[in-house]
């Protein structure tokens, strides 16, 4: 389990990292905090011949309190997401969901880019960026690109990031005061991967809800049949809840058959519900 | 007091400060890096292995395989005599024509650093023929399933009855009868600390000295000698600090033994880490049992007869050199083992299967046993309409009962269930549970309790082996040096793998000989140096090395005194050595250090004839004495969360019986690691396989082992009967947390979802398995 040999480079601009990716784009890979590069690595699961090592881009470490959204660079780590005031304030989805993500050493290291960019299905931040609406902001040497969260997850492992492209950050929009956010996922063991979850953000009585989803499909997901049935309809809590289970298709999983996580979005979906009751 | 003292040990602190000193902490001069080539399949012929490519790599120094290898180290065969019916195909260090477990190793690549032998390992091309896999034990018995061994006629390796009494005639007539099929999965010990070797080898010497995390140091040097054909004393074994063993490191891996060939082969320095995938694929494994079993009840509810069918999935081949034979012997003969009834069958069918080999892992076999027991008097006593836990208390075994040889055939000298019992319910209000139970239900919370009650065998005696033909010693010797400053060193056969005998043969000398804890230092696992003995397994410290630690330290003691008393001109039987000073009626006459001084410097000065040897050996073998058995009660409350199938524990208290206890803290985390094995085993540790024989589960994110954040408080309480067959009166303590955790908690998920008239007997209880018996999905 010793990753195959690399060579390694580490740019200290963002103009500098992007003109490595467009040389090396095709056999190269872009490492950050490493979570997940660097098990695969081990695993010998991929073998990139270079690593470009992004820490050093200080411009991709801010959070941007902005008017109307917020802006947080992809090395922002998932340590600094749960202890962000700005994020706290506007977005508490995101501090609910950070808590799931494994455990503090991993927070400590994870970065928000490389938790997107690697686009795991069971990752928290992917289901809470198609819930919140964000956009991913994709750079290369040919420019710059906006990508909405629903377009930029591709499949497993899968995003619409080219080999040239580095993800740099992400951008939420503010939602309104009255927002509802509430994220939930089971768990085998506090930290583990999800074997589903549930972000739920909406404004008051139920306006406008987005239900994403995260362990269901190839990649997180959109229940929008169920939030049709739920927009400014709290009534039809009782269909929702047997609606989203219909609604979606997993995988056969031979630890977790898709009646399991069927049962189990139902489930996160009436005990998220319940908490909306007054 | 030493004995019985709350002694924290010395090697904790220095583990946890980072200061331990593992086998991949040591780095040997030339030093050679393994990476084996295994079989992807469960079940292929080997067509052919072409290793140009690896060869031709820089850095690559050789490759290896069952060819190059055939001259060097010997076959062997997983026999047992006391089993001579036991199917014993013959197994290579590297595989020869035929794989037969995902895993298995082909080929080996040495070389200069351990990246660069995964590189070489890449390189190798195997032109496999892949083989329909057997991977179900009902399925590999059947007619016209595939045989995996050539010398034999079908998988079974080995199928046995346990019987007494009339059992058939007993269920016939019996008022009430419960049934249950059980499911008890695949898993292994999953050390912390994988295995590892560095074997190295002095050709002008014909000298081989292996570093390796293992158990049994004597038992690898006798291996090692005889498979490679070198003299037994040009062996030498060294166990250095080992973060967890388990049971999995007791045997001899034909990885480690690769090792030591590539050593002889190449005279350099050859180490070997298993990573975590490998420990996965190639580690022991355990459990993987299927068992159906009755129990037949009186109306008032006494146990009248057990039958149990023990459907045994065994691995690839029998695990050498103890055979894989003891878990299906262990459940056909511990089953209801606590409960006074008089009619007993049981049996055991054994299959090979193209899985992983699987032996013995802490508390074989009794988890299972002691599962399927306790789950049937669970189910009678509600059946009955009767209080399980006033089931339990009529049928132990108590009082009179004792001595006596169980239906199964296990010797119980006394076993304490009833005190056991009736301590558990002073710590835990069952009542008030009762209540709360009612009232959470009322609001959809599903809590449950459960007991299990358990028999702790331990401290095995030398017959099992030593009739079995097996070259494992359950002897034990304890060698003491007093050194010339009137210090101690304790040499002994016994090895620490983390659960702290060093400290209590400490406390066992210490007292012994009068001296104070801090001038006697245990050293252990080195086969060269420390007396022959059994090394660490079946919970054999306390109550083997112990005694014999405390016959040498008795030995030491009377010479001591005796080389006083002639200096003295005192009687000895007047004298006695207390806080490291000769002493007589409570007046000091000389320090053990000045008799030590003389004895070494000044021997002149003894008087003749009197036993003034400052070096002692002493030994401890058990006689037409199997076990030592312990016992205990546990009892668990978990809640179910009905709509997930998430199972939380919530307490978890035990009440164990090992004889006299060395020390109360030790013990007590013994016991709190086994249960938390023990509810790894219940809730979430399973090696799963597809029906191909690929393992499902190769790292810690399909492999769920327990996490503190899960675990509850462990409360452990103890009785305290001492064996009468030894002077010390210690018996073994290792099993009992792993042995009753898995009924406790397969009790009290059952309790907690009775009322929804669902019950479920299929360990781990996963959450889909929760939900299917549910009838959620």
């Amino acid at each position: 389990m010793k990753a195959p040999d690399f060579d390694y480079l580490r740019p200290e601009t963002l103009a500098e990292a992007m003109d490595m990716l467009s040389r090396h784009g095709e056999d190269g890979a872009i490492i950050a905090g490493g979570q997940s590069l660097l098990p695969l690595l081990n695993f010998r699961l991929a073998g990139p011949e270079r690593l470009i090592d992004i820490g050093r881009l200080a411009a991709l470490k801010q959070i941007v309190d902005g008017d109307g959204f917020v802006e947080i660079g992809a090395l922002v780590r998932h340590c600094d997401l749960a202890s962000s005031e700005a994020v706290a304030r506007a977005f508490p989805l995101l501090r609910q969901a950070v808590g799931h993500i494994a455990h503090p050493a991993v927070r400590h290291r994870g970065t928000i880019g490389g938790s997107l960019a690697m686009a795991d299905p069971a990752a928290e931040l992917g289901a809470c960026c198609l819930a919140l609406e964000a956009e991913m902001s994709l750079q290369s040497v040919r420019g710059q690109r906006w990508v909405r969260a629903v377009d930029f997850f591709a499949g497993i492992y899968e995003t619409a990031l080219a080999p040239d492209e580095i993800l740099t950050a992400v951008r939420l929009p503010r939602r309104g005061p009255d927002s509802v956010q509430i994220f939930s996922e089971v768990a085998r063991r506090r930290g583990d991967f999800a074997i589903a979850g549930l972000a739920l953000v909406a404004d008051n009585h139920m306006a406008n809800p987005r239900l994403a989803l995260l362990g269901v499909a190839d990649r997180p997901i959109l229940a929008e049949k169920t939030m049709a049935l739920l927009a400014n309809n709290m009534a039809a809590a009782d269909q929702a809840i047997e609606l989203i289970g219909n609604e979606i298709d997993p995988a056969e999983d031979p630890a977790y058959p898709p009646a399991y996580r069927r049962q189990l979005v139902r489930t996160l979906l009436r005990r998220t519900l319940m908490e909306l009751l007054p | 007091m030493s004995i019985g003292a709350e002694v924290p040990r010395d090697r904790a602190k220095r583990l946890l400060l980072g200061r331990g000193r593992y086998v991949d902490d040591i780095s040997l001069p030339r030093m050679l890096h393994l990476a084996f080539v295994r079989s992807p399949y469960a079940h292929a012929r080997i067509e052919a292995v072409d290793c140009t490519d690896a060869r031709a790599l820089d850095g690559v120094v050789a490759v290896l395989t069952a060819a190059e290898i055939a001259d060097a180290v010997a076959s062997w065969r997983a026999e047992h005599k006391l089993f001579p019916a036991m199917a014993a195909p013959e197994q290579f260090a590297l595989a020869r024509d035929i794989v037969r477990w995902q895993g298995e190793a082909v080929a080996v690549v040495v070389a200069d650093s351990r990246a660069v032998a995964e590189d070489g390992a890449e390189l190798v091309a195997v032109t496999w023929h892949e083989l329909v896999a057997v991977t179900d034990a009902k399925k590999a018995l059947e007619r016209e399933a595939p045989v995996l061994h050539d010398d034999m006629d079908s998988n079974l390796a080995f199928t046995t009855e346990v019987a007494s009494g009339n059992t058939k005639a007993a269920f016939e007539k019996a008022d009430h009868v419960v049934e249950e099929h059980f499911r008890f999965h695949r898993h292994s010990g999953v050390s912390l600390e994988p295995r590892g070797i560095i074997a190295e080898f002095e050709p002008s010497e014909n000298r081989l000295t292996v570093h390796q995390s293992h158990q049994t140091p004597h038992q690898q040097q006798d291996l090692y000698a005889r498979l490679l054909s070198l003299p037994e004393h040009k062996v030498r074994v060294i166990c250095p600090d080992v973060g967890g063993a388990f049971g999995l490191k007791h045997h001899l891996m034909a990885d480690e033994l690769v090792a030591c060939v590539a050593a002889k082969l190449l005279a350099r320095p050859v180490k070997f880490i298993a990573d975590r995938l490998e420990s996965f694929l190639a580690d022991i494994h355990c459990r993987d049992h299927e068992v159906t079993a009755r129990m037949a009840f009186s109306p008032s509810g006494e146990i009248l007869a057990v039958e149990v069918d023990d459907l045994f999935n065994a691995g690839a081949y029998g695990q050498y050199p103890r055979t894989s034979i003891a878990e299906g012997n262990q459940i056909t003969r511990l089953t209801g083992a606590p409960y006074r009834h008089e009619h007993y069958t049981a049996n055991l069918r054994m299959a090979f299967l193209n899985k992983s080999i699987l032996g013995h892992i802490r508390s074989v076999g009794h988890p299972i046993a002691c599962a399927v027991a306790e789950r049937l008097v669970d189910m009678g006593a509600a059946k009955l309409g009767l209080d399980p836990i006033e089931v339990r208390r009529a049928n132990y075994l108590h009082g009179d009962d004792f001595p006596r040889t169980s239906v199964g055939g296990v010797e119980f000298e006394y076993l304490s269930l009833r005190g056991c019992l009736d301590k558990a319910l002073t710590m835990i209000d069952v009542p008030g549970f009762r209540e709360e139970q009612a009232n959470l239900r009322a609001k959809g919370i599903y809590r449950g309790l459960g007991v299990g009650t358990f028999v702790e065998l331990t401290a095995i005696g030398p017959e099992y082996y030593g009739q079995g033909g097996q070259h494992i010693s359950a002897q034990e010797t304890c060698l003491l040096r007093l050194e010339a400053s009137g210090d101690v060193r304790c040499y002994t056969g016994a090895t620490d793998q983390g659960q702290g005998i060093d400290t209590g043969i400490q406390q066992v000398v210490s007292d012994t000989l009068g001296v104070p804890l801090a001038a006697i230092e245990v050293i252990s696992g080195d086969s060269a140096l420390c007396p022959v003995g059994g090394g660490s397994w079946g919970s054999r410290g306390a109550a083997l090395a112990g005694e014999a630690a405390l016959r040498a330290a008795n030995t030491l003691r009377r010479n001591i005194l005796s080389i006083a008393a002639g200096l003295l001109q005192k009687d000895v039987a007047a004298l006695n050595i207390e806080d490291g000073t000769v002493v007589e009626a409570g007046i000091s006459h000389m320090t053990v250090a000045e008799v030590a001084r003389i004895g070494h410097f000044q021997p002149y000065a003894i008087p003749d004839g009197i036993p003034a040897d400052l070096t002692v050996v002493e030994r401890y073998a058990t006689k037409d004495r199997l076990f030592l058995a312990g016992n205990g009660v546990q009892i668990a409350t978990v809640e179910v969360d009905v709509d997930t199938g998430i199972v939380t524990p919530l307490r978890h208290l035990v009440v164990h019986d090992c004889g006299r206890i060395l020390n109360p803290l030790l013990v007590r985390e013994q016991v709190r690691g086994g249960v938390v094995q023990g509810i790894g085993s219940a809730l979430y540790e399973e090696l799963r396989y597809d029906d191909d024989g690929h393992l499902l589960t190769g790292s810690f994110a399909d492999y769920l082992v327990p996490m503190a954040g899960e675990m509850p408080d462990i409360e452990v309480a103890h009785l305290e009967n001492p064996t009468a067959t030894s002077e010390l009166g210690a018996k073994g303590a290792g099993e009992a947390g792993t042995a009753g955790a898995v009924s406790a908690i397969l009790n009290a998920v059952n309790d907690a979802i009775a009322p929804l008239e669902a019950t479920i007997a299929e360990v781990p209880v996963t959450p889909p398995r929760l939900l299917k018996a549910l009838g959620q999905i």
